[in-house]
């Protein structure tokens, strides 16, 4: 591991910032505290959780949520793990659910085996920097068919002043098992900025199934660098679920490389973009097999001068025969100083693929804000109930609290509210 | 409602000019006219839609003029407007934007939302409209007929005090005009005051009008009782002595 981090190091001093997408210039690496650990140590009861940490998390709604039906949950606090629990019925499974600092120790085999595989360390700046410097983050492994039929669940929350989070997740799910992950990501608001440079690693094994669903909602000043990525295998499916609002700036572009035949890959996504934001969003799917299928859908709202761009690639390799591939990016802008672009690339080589390509952007029109205000509704209920109705694919997608939560934070939003 | 020499316009046209109009409580008043006379205009400009520029007159509620009010607290004061052409909002649960419309209007206490889901269960078997139509999104998708009947539901459930029903039964086949006029003559009461803005007398046979007015060219032309729909009907609205040339050919197509 110290190798890969020392060599990660160099190739993430030697590579450039992408030429492309949001303005990332602004970045001073030297101003950043590349590990913090909080005093506390982590612990898998609840009740040994500090008090103050305990409160933020009660605002995040996670114990109750947790009562009610988490499989399992983990919260990094800075950049370690402070809180680790489980249900005993998946552990029994041989569902391995755990920090990913501890999982070199506990699990070297599988670590040595898959991590950096999907996404290796000179993959991009960001990932470099992620694999030179990491701390945190998920490991899960499910083995072979294991269905965990209730979600996992962590929370990232950054709250130190320039610190950078780089926590790193690995899942394997392996033959014919499934899990669905979810985090949510949220930061208080600071004056100085932050960097979260993430790295995201899915391995879907034969006839696996992997749903992994995102909440973030950093504060507006910080830079959101993720790279995820997801390798499917015979007849596996893969979706990414990710909700982007706040940050100041986010570069974000889930991928799934369709490797074995019958495989499959869905990406849903939003971006909320509000003042002096610039959501650099989309996916991407690599089509290596025959009989694969893919579709994203995209939605953004941009709102005071806001910025959503859509960025996504569909590769078709040569013997990939037989494909689908579905995409749709719908933008709503809600004033007219705010921007929306649409990078859609296409690079289809097998002419016996079905590709299919719809883009739209709407404003919220003055007639349907009309009927709603004759109803009693006042415009700004109107124009919230109709960004809530343009995300309600999203929003259907979620558990209960979390699809609650969405709502009340676009609320927040649009109230030009700092979540 | 009392309406005095209202004038109207929208960018640059005249719409509506020197108009008055009276809806007593408890009446229903029919106003009828050709194509483009400005009968939908008056309905949207009585819900205050923000397109519409009152130049002069009033509209008098309750003793107060109401023209600077916005939208939704004419519908929090008891107006309600049913929509010739409904817009769709994709998206937004027809149950959760009713509730959330309702509570805007008659308040949040726990005694209301049961009267509510008494109300809506009512309405629903009034309309022959299924349960699951409250699991649609709103308007969208609808068939001309539903997106009607799911105004009048809207109507049953909200109450207003005054209903203005604009060309509320075109669209319609036989069987949902007299089902929709129906629930409509079952909400007839003291409290509240109708305008059915219609070019037919189709709607007018199942529902008698106190009042009936006609429109042409933003101004009414002619007042009279229900003998006036049946002879409308017969000769069309050419036979007005005001009416102008210029529209002279604008007959009743049926």
């Amino acid at each position: 591991m110290l190798e890969k981090r020392l060599l990660a190091l160099k190739q993430f001093r030697q590579q450039k910032l992408p030429l492309w997408g949001a303005d990332l210039s602004g970045i001073d690496f030297d101003d950043i505290t590349y590990y913090w650990r909080s005093n506390e140590k982590a612990s898998n009861d609840w009740s040994d959780v500090p008090g103050y940490i305990k409160k933020t998390f009660d605002r995040l709604g996670i114990p109750e949520a947790e009562r009610k039906f988490l499989a399992g949950v983990g919260a990094q606090y800075e950049s370690e793990m402070v809180y680790h629990h489980m249900r005993e019925e998946w552990t029994k499974l041989g569902v391995v659910f755990c920090d990913m600092s501890s999982a070199p120790r506990l699990y070297p085999d599988l670590v040595r085996q898959y991590y950096g595989t999907i996404i290796p360390g000179d993959d991009n700046k960001f990932a470099a920097l992620n694999t030179a410097a990491w701390s945190g983050g998920s490991f899960i492994y499910v083995p072979k068919g294991v269905q965990v039929a209730l979600p996992l669940q962590a929370y990232f929350r950054i709250n130190a002043p320039s610190i950078g989070q780089f926590e790193r997740t690995l899942i394997i799910v392996d033959e014919g098992a499934s899990v669905h992950y979810i985090e949510g990501c949220t930061a208080p608001m600071y004056s100085k900025k932050s960097l979260h440079a993430a790295v995201v690693e899915l391995i879907a094994l034969k006839n696996a199934k992997i749903r992994y669903t995102t909440i973030q909602n950093w504060s507006n000043n910080v830079i959101n660098l993720v790279t995820k990525r997801a390798v499917a295998e015979e007849g596996a499916l893969v979706e990414w679920v990710d909700g982007n609002l706040g940050s100041k700036i986010t570069m974000k572009y889930p991928a799934v490389i369709l490797k074995g035949k019958h495989s499959k890959a869905d990406v849903l996504s939003i971006a909320f973009a509000g003042k002096g934001q610039h959501q650099d969003t989309g996916a991407k799917v690599i089509h290596l097999a025959p009989f694969t299928a893919s579709a994203i859908r995209s939605k953004s709202i941009s709102k005071d001068g806001g910025r959503a761009s859509y960025r996504g690639l569909v590769y078709v390799a040569p013997q990939a025969d037989h494909c689908k591939i579905k995409v749709s990016c719908d933008a709503l802008l809600l004033d007219e100083v705010s921007r929306t672009d649409t990078y859609p690339e296409m690079k289809i080589h097998n002419d016996q693929s079905t590709v299919e390509h719809e883009a739209s952007v709407s404003k919220i029109s003055e007639e349907q804000l009309f009927y709603l205000q004759s109803r009693g509704l006042k415009p700004q209920d109107a124009e919230r109930m109709i960004v809530a109705g343009f995300l309600e694919v999203f929003a259907k997608e979620l558990p209960l609290e979390y699809a609650i939560e969405l709502n009340r934070l676009i609320a927040l939003e649009m109230e030009g509210a700092i979540a | 409602m009392i309406i005095k020499n209202l004038a109207v316009r929208i960018q640059d046209k005249v719409i509506l000019s020197g108009l008055d109009l009276e809806i007593p409580a408890g009446k229903t008043v029919a106003l009828m006219g050709p194509n483009g006379s400005g009968k939908s205009t008056l309905a949207n400009v009585l819900m205050g839609h923000p397109a519409y520029h009152v130049e002069k007159g009033t509209i008098q509620w309750k003793r107060k003029n109401i023209v600077a009010l916005e939208p939704w607290q004419r519908a929090r004061m008891g107006f309600f407007l049913s929509f010739q052409y409904p817009y769709e909002i994709p998206g937004v649960n027809f149950y959760e934007f009713l509730l959330a419309s309702f509570k805007s209007i008659h308040g949040q206490e726990r005694t209301g939302i049961e009267a509510f889901d008494k109300r809506l269960s009512k309405a629903l078997k009034d309309l022959k409209l299924p349960v699951r139509f409250l699991s649609r999104d709103l308007n969208s998708g609808f068939s001309g007929g539903e997106k009607k009947k799911a105004e009048i539901l809207q109507l049953k459930i909200l109450q207003p005090s005054l209903a203005i029903l604009d060309e509320t039964d075109s669209g319609l086949d036989i069987d949902a005009l007299r089902l929709i006029a129906k629930n409509i003559r079952e909400m007839k009461s003291p409290k509240i005051g109708f305008l059915i803005i219609t070019h037919y007398q189709r709607l007018l046979n199942y529902i008698k009008p106190d009042i009936v007015h006609v429109m042409i060219n933003g101004k009414i032309v002619k007042t009279g009782g229900p003998a006036l729909v049946k002879k409308l009907e017969k000769e069309g609205y050419s036979w007005l002595s005001v009416f102008p040339a210029k529209a002279g050919n604008q007959k009743e197509k049926k």
